[in-house]
């Protein structure tokens, strides 16, 4: 079989999946490659510490919320300053609002679009497509929507993207009535879109074709994720549960005590590292109870918590629960949009809390120390780590995103993807798209994960005999 | 119809997200424009881009900084394609925060991050590499580059993302062909607390905006560093709407060079008269972390190869 | 070969550059390797020029103002000893020894001292070598 193929492969992008065949032309090995780093780690170092929530949310522009927080709430700890009740809930209120615009991003322009469109040609899979094949009235629901949610973001946070208003002990900035009641009748709007958008996507979920998705990767690993008192799902605050495989409580942490039971190994063939559970130990690219490998995300998240905080999308989760744990890794998606319709009702429901527009909203700092801050970003557990020297000076940070916890997982989900599809080396074109699709259902933010780089583009080498056999590109 | 392309180098995507930001109007700009690649939103790949003939791209906006090789070869190439190459947002423009990477050497990074970072479990001390068995990583450079550094800009776009009034102005200039846009004054100017801002100031001490309450006043009158007066103006002062002093993501005001020591000569003259040597030099290092502070955003531009090493 | 650095000095009017005359006049011996640059008064140096010595080249930028209290803009030595000391500190972040740079007080009359605080500098950068900008 004669393939041509352009020398200069790696050049394609930031994201980049290689797939090696045996001898008889199956699957041996498969990798997600991150090819970037921006080193965060080091340059926080000697930043005042109260610029770290405006730093660090240039690590993502997808997700600035959630670094901007993790940073927020280590700071709280580090100078001991609880924040106010007021400011943990306008904290959380625009948290929501992020959660909404960030699903919705996914969903619709990102790796939903090969939820909804499937097969469509190359030109077509995007959001316009998207619009042409569901109507304008959709498309600019879609739009709207999200503008909504941002401009809740900017109300709280000062601007859309990277937010500045946590700060240590509180926020900078209190809600008026008048902003509190735009917030209230945007949220209403934003629920009923959420229910249209669940609605949108179980047409699709009765399909043959999702039954095929659904069949490509599935993984019994651990599962993480931040919950309340009651064990209900919460994105800004809370204890870590991690759930086994078997679904049963593994262990519920402090944030602050989450780095004993982590730790990473680094690999030679991408800059980003793979987090495991330290108890339970590093036994390399595999799943199961005795593999330390967890995920995280939507499904980390609604895997290892009891229920939702909210009335609707509570219905939703026991639906998706009633078996059990799910470890289909399209399941990410059902998750995302309970978490879609959770977010936009727990944005009305603090909307209404008594005392959302209080101005007690900041506590004053105390001696600075050591800080962890640990939100669930819309990607997953997100931690962030400092210890300031007694100037208030940042001595180290380090940071664990969400992407770097899925990164094992991740690379196990593409390689069963690959397995499945390609057979005797006959590698047709279809493959890509399959592979790449188990691949999104993280919505991996390589951003994050690298504290580097962007989501989409993605190629696949394939080797055979020692040499590359085919590359193949999405639709190509 | 225009053809534009956006291509996202070394950089957080917020600039990315920032053209969706657009909302509503991003489906004006389509009917005016069409999109020839723009790999974070649509299936176009680095083939179609090197397909394409040169100077068939109208305008093509890079953002992100330069920190692999990578990056560095997209570049050239967008260079080549397009006839209007843009600098879209600081990343591009002036290296913005990931620049401050600058300040240390690549070997500090790798350790840092690799083999002395606490959760990191790395016996065997494995650092990536750009060259493995059967895999490539593209080299990651030396230091971080701004677009200006590697290829010929015609415009920029400032902004940490370029905050919207500031993005639609430079996009109505920039599908009209024009590559000159944005205001020449300092954030000061239309600032909302500028009315409390006093004619003199005299500072003796430094506060950091969370030791102190604000009281709603310019910030530099409360003696709070604010970047304002060494700020392009634009975003309508978005951080002090929030009650956060400007850190200065529009980078400096048009012709002055350096932003950082523009602010800090300024600075200077706001330090009490009436101080002695030894109070002074106290109320100076009360300002702790000089290029973190005036520099946040554009250290790639002071140090474009780098940190500097004095052999003593 | 022995290393003849570059020495920019930007001198006020009023004193450190008559200073600097008097020591030229009176043939009192000072280095030939300090560029003198002339400015009404030393606080009218903005740390930009300063950054920009050593972007052109130089190995140690030197300034000379009056003593304090006989600015002839009354305060503008106090800004100047100000950039200089917040210039150190980025200096020293950027990874340049902040030595490099200098202010003194000279008056007119103090042609010696210019010519010893001159030569003091110049052995001091000839101690450290070449800027690491030159590289
Ligand atoms: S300029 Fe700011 S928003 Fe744009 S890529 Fe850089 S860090 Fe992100
Ligand atoms: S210094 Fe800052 S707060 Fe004061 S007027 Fe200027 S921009 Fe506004
Ligand atoms: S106030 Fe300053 S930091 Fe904030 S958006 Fe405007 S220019 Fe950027
Ligand atoms: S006039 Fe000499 S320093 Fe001001």
């Amino acid at each position: 079989m004669k393939v041509s193929i352009d020398p200069i492969t790696r050049l394609e992008g930031h994201g980049k999946i290689e797939i090696f065949l045996d001898e008889k032309g199956n699957v041996t090995r498969a990798y997600m490659q991150i090819p970037e780093l921006r080193g965060f780690e080091m340059f926080c170092r000697g930043r005042k510490a109260e610029d770290m929530p405006i730093i660090t949310a240039r690590i993502c522009g997808v997700c600035p919320e959630a670094h901007h927080m993790a940073a927020a709430k280590a700071l709280d700890m580090a100078y001991n300053a609880e924040p106010t009740e007021t400011a943990k809930k306008l904290r959380e209120l625009l948290y929501n609002a992020y959660y909404f615009y960030d699903h919705s991003l996914h969903l619709y322009f990102l790796g939903g679009i090969d939820v909804l469109l499937g097969d469509a040609e190359k030109k077509d899979r995007n959001v316009v497509g998207l619009i042409k094949k569901f109507g304008v009235e959709i498309g600019k629901g879609i739009i709207k929507h999200r503008r909504y949610a941002m401009e809740i973001v900017k109300m709280l946070g000062g601007r859309e993207i990277h937010p500045v208003s946590a700060i240590p002990g509180g926020m900078s900035k209190a809600l008026s009535e008048e902003e509190r009641k735009e917030i209230e009748k945007k949220a209403e709007s934003c629920i009923e879109f959420a229910n249209k958008s669940i609605e949108i996507f179980n047409d699709v979920f009765s399909t043959s074709r999702w039954n095929e998705m659904l069949g490509l990767d599935s993984l019994k690993t651990y599962y993480m994720g931040l919950v309340d008192k009651k064990n209900r799902v919460n994105y800004y605050d809370g204890d870590i549960r991690i759930v086994s495989p078997d679904g049963k409580e593994f262990a519920k942490i402090k944030p602050s005590d989450i780095l004993k039971h982590i730790e990473e190994v680094v690999e030679e063939w991408t800059y980003v590292k793979f987090p495991y559970l330290k108890k339970v130990g590093w036994k390399g690219f595999v799943d199961g109870k005795e593999s330390g490998i967890y995920r995280v995300g939507p499904l980390g998240r609604i895997n290892s918590a009891d229920g939702m905080n909210t009335q609707q999308a509570m219905e939703k989760f026991n639906e998706f629960r009633k078996d059990g744990l799910v470890h289909e890794t399209f399941g990410y998606y059902q998750a995302r949009l309970i978490e879609l319709l959770n977010s936009a009702e727990r944005m009305y429901d603090l909307a209404n809390d008594d005392d959302i527009t209080s101005t007690d909203i900041r506590n004053m700092p105390s001696e600075p120390g050591e800080g962890i801050g640990v939100v669930e970003a819309a990607r997953g557990t997100l931690i962030h780590h400092y210890k300031l020297n007694e100037k208030g000076i940042v001595e180290e940070a380090n940071m664990i995103v969400a992407t770097t916890n899925n990164n094992a997982a991740i690379n196990m989900s593409v390689a069963n993807a690959a397995r499945k599809v390609i057979k005797n080396g006959k590698v047709n074109d279809l493959l890509l798209n399959k592979v790449e699709s188990a691949f999104r259902c993280y919505d991996p933010c390589l951003a994050c994960a690298s504290h580097a780089i962007g989501d989409t583009p993605i190629i696949a080498n394939i080797y055979w005999k020692g040499k590359l056999y085919k590359r193949l590109k999405k639709n190509a | 119809m225009i053809k534009i392309a956006m291509y996202w180098g070394a950089g957080c995507g917020g600039c990315d997200v920032s053209l969706l930001g657009l909302h509503e109007k991003i489906l004006d700009l389509l009917n005016e424009a069409e999109i020839v690649f723009w790999p974070c939103a649509m299936d176009f790949k680095y083939e179609d881009l090197e397909k394409m003939e040169d100077k068939s791209i109208d305008v093509a906006f890079y953002n992100g900084g330069i920190r692999t090789e990578e990056n560095e070869e997209i570049a050239k190439l967008l260079r080549k394609k397009a006839k209007i190459l843009v600098a879209y947002g600081s990343c591009a423009t002036e290296g913005c925060v990931i620049g401050l990477a600058n300040l240390y050497d690549k070997k500090d990074i790798f350790e840092t991050v690799y083999l002395k970072n606490e959760t990191t479990k790395n016996d065997e001390k494995i650092v990536p590499k750009e060259e493995t068995d059967d895999l490539k990583l593209p080299e990651f450079l030396p230091y971080l580059k701004t677009l200006e550094q590697v290829v010929e800009v015609d415009a920029s776009i400032p902004g940490c993302p370029p905050p919207m009034p500031v993005l639609e102005d430079a996009l109505n200039a920039l599908l009209q062909g024009k590559t000159k846009f944005g205001k020449e004054v300092a954030l000061c100017d239309e600032c909302p607390r500028k009315d409390t801002k006093p004619d003199k100031i005299e500072i003796s001490r430094f506060y950091r905006w969370h030791e102190k309450e604000d009281n709603g006043d310019c910030f530099l009158a409360q003696n709070m560093i604010c970047m304002g007066p060494a700020t392009r103006a634009g975003c309508g002062g978005e951080c002090i709407s929030a009650n956060i002093p400007c850190t200065g993501c529009m980078g400096p005001v048009p012709k002055v060079r350096n932003q950082g020591t523009s602010m800090l000569s300024a600075i200077a003259s706001l330090i009490g008269e009436e101080i002695d040597e030894e109070t002074e030099k106290e109320i100076i290092n009360s300002i702790e972390d000089f290029a973190g502070t005036f520099y946040k955003f554009s250290t790639a531009k002071l140090l474009p190869e780098g940190r500097l090493k004095d052999e003593s | 070969m022995s290393f003849e650095p570059k020495i920019v000095a930007f001198l006020c009017n009023w004193c450190a550059y008559a200073g600097a005359d008097m020591a030229g006049t009176s043939r009192l011996k000072y280095p030939a390797n300090v560029v003198p640059i002339r400015v009404m008064c030393s606080g009218r140096i903005d740390a930009e020029f300063i950054i920009d010595a050593f972007e052109k080249g130089a190995d140690g930028v030197f300034i000379g103002g009056c003593h304090p209290g006989d600015c002839h803009y009354v305060s503008g030595n106090y800004r100047a000893r100000r950039r200089v000391e917040m210039v150190k500190k980025l200096l020293s972040q950027m990874g340049v020894n902040e030595k490099r740079l200098r202010i003194e007080w000279v008056s007119a009359t103090e042609g010696k001292k210019f010519a010893t605080v001159i030569e003091e500098f110049v052995d001091e950068i000839k101690k450290l070598g070449p800027s690491p900008w030159r590289k």
